[in-house]
């Protein structure tokens, strides 16, 4: 009787634990859809969300990040920084293999970083890495020649993906390598088939090292450069999610559709700002006041409620406002048209001027929208904007990197540690001609200078947040750059995942615990 | 003399190529902005070096004319070289569309003759008929409305009022494991409409022009035989009548053919088609040199082959022709 009672009630148990959660076979199929266009899929040597996504699932890094900002290990099981910051030794999981069979050793993590310290555009990641050094297979130290607190996080999969020695040490020029293009890593997922331009389809990885994992049995990036057609793909099931969708309207129509989800978060370490450059060196625009002015006359609640129909969020300094180091206490610039004006006036520009404003061709909400708001609102204080369009990327870049401009609307990502994709916009060494995203506002303040290279090496981290407070008072002050708000990305996707890629990288990280009910 | 005949058209034609290569490549170099510059904003910045390195790598450095030799000296050997983008040999990625775009044009230029003629014979039967005006208007209409119109039309219409056609793509990717007859008609199912748009400018021209053809044929003492004979009206329409009235159809058809590849262009970007024109389109942006240049080259190459061909089977269509040079 009581055997039966016990069955009966351990039967009622089971049933109800599994009505109350949802089954999720593993397997299935998860197809992204994307309009970015990757021109290869190693993250390595190039910087981007259209690499970064397909990237982050071939290949493997030391480290990964939670959604707390905290380090959890990957290749490396633990890790350990030396007291005077000048070393940090990775151990590394000893099961690991590359997709075609070879093992992961020292060997490979020294390679990929110092390849990528050579070869990637964001040069500060690990430009302070001297030598790795490789005691044994499965122990690999760096050496610092100054302590780096960005070293962790530049370690992240979308940073540092670990490249086979034996495949890409072979003399050609890494940039251009053809193994780019047809991958070996050790992620969770393996490559299967890439068409430029067109798609990138990964296959599970049996081997992962992870027991368990990926849940997926692929995963296939669709490129689909019109917007209307990615929103007919998410409205009609064909694509299971869309990341980086920016655009109010895009934002809004998904939000109606029962069976998606739209999400703000997994781009707190993309950290995209959408802002207003100026060119510190025209003659007009030299002068602070003229540049506080056009601040002031500046309506940040107007651009973010109503021509972003309140999708995106005011960003009031150079570094965005979720990250740890933000201060919240620098100028806002608040709208105040008299200011301005009496600012116009003292600068000697009583009687106005003209200027002329450049926009990146691509999404019109950030960008040619806020040009032309600037155009009406900047009357208001005797400029005569002009608005310079440009057909393509190209025009725009050129214009912009080789300074033949005044005001120009840009968007740029800090890349989760300010070393990483802040300093590289006020640092008077990165003034460099001909080359975009580099300081091409021509900003030099001794002092900036030297908080962000203390900054760069500040092991204690209420130390730095000290630094980067000074340095984002001086440069609210200077104003080289009016920081409007962030770029509001958002992820829409179907209700049929589970576990989504939602973290501080969003989908540039493994989604090797994505599940999906095809 | 035939031989003699294609030799010569070969000559123009490989004189028609050089004159396109050097034109292109001339005319993409005044459009402003550095390809090394896009390639490093897509990298996500560089440093000086970098850059120089870049116009290095892709003899970006050397003067114009001097790249210019070199890349006709290239193209006579086959190599249309590697995309600054993508590090790609050019030929593999135009091999990677060729497919779907030949699939586009083949399909358009089938319907639009074989939709377009019999409307155009239908419509000369009685010319002041209804049919014929209305031939007449479609046609009109046809011509008049850009093909991107066109297709941006269809695609809101079978999107969101009839969402019976996929309005992007040529297969979908859920069916990518599927069977080789689940995957063709898939590949139909998404055909459609590219297609259609695509026929629609020229299925209106030739229906225009078969109408006014088979008009002045019919005309012709050979018919009012051929009716006195007692020949059936089919007959009289498809077999005497056609085949003298298709001569300016077959010419149109060939030169028609350069417009279908340019029109292929818009259509495939409008419908995310995944052929040549959309890779001319996205690299013409990215100042990817190599690939538009390639792209341009297999296109023209293309022209040029038809057109030969063309002269070819109108040679064989008029006997009348075939004794001369």
């Amino acid at each position: 009787m009581s055997i039966f009672v016990r069955l009966m009630g351990a039967a009622a148990i089971a049933t109800a634990s599994m009505a109350a959660t949802p089954v999720f076979a593993e397997g299935g199929t998860l197809v992204i859809a994307s309009n970015q266009v990757p021109r290869h899929l190693n993250g390595g040597v190039q910087s981007g969300i259209a690499t970064a996504v397909p990237s982050t699932q071939i290949f493997a890094s030391p480290l990964r990040y939670d959604e707390n900002w905290e380090p959890q290990p990957y290749l490396a099981e633990s890790w350990e920084t030396a007291a005077d910051g000048l070393s940090v030794t990775l151990n590394l999981v000893k099961n690991a293999t590359f997709h075609d069979g070879k093992p992961i050793t020292s060997e490979d993590v020294a390679f990929s970083i110092m390849t990528i310290k050579e070869n990637h555009p964001f040069k500060s990641m690990f430009a302070p890495v001297e030598a790795i050094e490789t005691p044994d297979a499965h122990t690999a130290v760096i050496k610092l020649s100054q302590p780096h607190p960005a070293l962790l996080l530049a370690l992240s999969p979308a940073l540092a993906p670990i490249m086979p020695k034996h495949i890409y040490d072979d003399g050609q020029d890494i940039k251009s390598h053809p193994a780019n293009s047809a991958p070996v890593g050790s992620g969770p997922f393996k490559l299967s088939e890439f068409t430029p331009g067109e798609a990138v389809v990964m296959k599970k990885n049996p081997n992962f090292f992870i027991e368990g994992r990926p849940k997926l049995d692929e995963i296939i990036v669709r490129i689909i450069k019109d917007p209307s057609a990615v929103l007919i793909a998410m409205e009609n099931g064909e694509a299971d999610i869309y990341p980086f969708m920016a655009g109010s309207q895009e934002i809004k129509r998904l939000e109606k559709v029962d069976s998606l989800v739209i999400t703000d978060q997994g781009y707190a370490a993309v950290g995209p700002l959408n802002w207003l450059a100026f060119n510190t060196k025209s003659e007009k625009l030299s002068d602070v006041r003229v540049r506080q002015a056009i601040a002031y006359a500046t309506d940040r609640e107007f651009i973010t409620k109503a021509l972003h129909r309140g999708v995106s969020t005011p960003q009031r300094g150079p570094i965005i406002e979720s990250s740890p180091f933000f201060d919240d206490t620098i100028e806002p610039y608040d709208v105040d048209l008299d200011k301005a004006n009496a600012l116009m006036a003292e600068a000697g520009f009583a009687d106005g001027m003209d200027l002329t404003i450049d926009f990146i061709p691509g999404p019109k909400e950030q960008q040619q929208s806020l040009a032309e708001y600037l155009k009406s609102q900047l009357k208001k204080i005797g400029i005569n904007v002009t608005v310079r369009a440009a057909p393509d990327f190209p025009t725009w870049a050129g214009r912009i990197s080789s300074y033949d401009f005044e005001l120009t609307m840009d968007v740029v990502f800090n890349w989760g540690d300010p070393v990483i994709g802040v300093h590289r916009t006020y640092l008077s060494s990165n003034i460099v001609p001909g080359v975009i995203w580099s300081n091409t506002q021509q900003y030099s303040n001794a002092r900036v200078d030297e908080l962000l290279t203390q900054a760069a090496v500040e092991l204690d981290q209420a130390k730095r947040k000290e630094l980067y407070s000074e340095f984002q008072q001086i440069v609210a002050q200077d104003l080289p750059i009016y920081w409007i708000n962030a770029t509001p990305y958002h992820t829409a996707y179907s209700t049929k995942i589970k576990n989504p890629p939602v973290g501080i990288w969003g989908t540039m990280h493994p989604m090797d615990m994505v599940e999906i009910d095809n | 003399m035939t031989f003699s005949f294609i030799l010569r058209r070969i000559g123009y034609g490989l004189l028609l190529m050089l004159g396109v290569v050097v034109l292109n490549f001339l005319l993409i170099r005044l459009a402003p902005g550095d390809p090394a510059v896009v390639i490093a904003g897509e990298m996500g910045g560089a440093t000086q070096e970098m850059l120089d390195q870049i116009r290095a790598d892709y003899g970006l450095d050397k003067p114009v004319l001097v790249q210019l030799g070199i890349y006709i000296t290239n193209i006579a050997q086959f190599d249309l070289g590697e995309s600054f983008f993508f590090n790609q040999p050019v030929a593999k990625l135009i091999g990677q569309r060729i497919g779907p775009t030949i699939l586009l044009v083949i399909t358009a230029q089938i319907l639009s003759i074989l939709i377009g003629v019999f409307l155009g014979v239908i419509a000369a039967r009685k010319p002041n008929g209804v049919l014929s005006g209305f031939v007449s208007i479609f046609a009109t209409i046809g011509y008049a409305v850009p093909v991107f119109w066109t297709g941006i039309m269809l695609v809101i219409l079978f999107a969101s009022v009839l969402p019976i056609f996929p309005v992007e793509g040529m297969q979908s990717v859920r069916l990518r494991d599927a069977g080789p007859l689940t995957k063709t008609l898939d590949v139909l199912h998404h055909l459609v409409l590219p297609a259609f748009t695509l026929a629609i400018i020229y299925l209106a021209q030739y229906a225009r022009l078969s109408r006014a053809s088979m008009m002045d044929v019919l005309g012709s003492d050979y018919i009012r035989t051929a009716r006195a004979k007692g020949a059936s009206e089919k007959s009289v329409l498809f077999k005497h009548a056609l085949r003298n009235a298709a001569l300016p159809i077959l010419t149109v058809a060939g030169l028609q053919f350069g417009n279908l590849i340019s029109g292929a262009l818009l259509v495939e970007t409008v419908f995310n088609w995944p052929g040549m024109g959309r890779l001319a389109f996205d690299s013409i942006l990215r100042r990817d040199y190599p690939t538009v240049l390639g792209v341009l080259f297999f296109a023209a190459s293309m022209v040029v082959v038809a057109n030969i061909l063309t002269d070819l089977s109108y040679r064989w269509a008029d006997p009348r022709l075939r004794g001369r040079s």
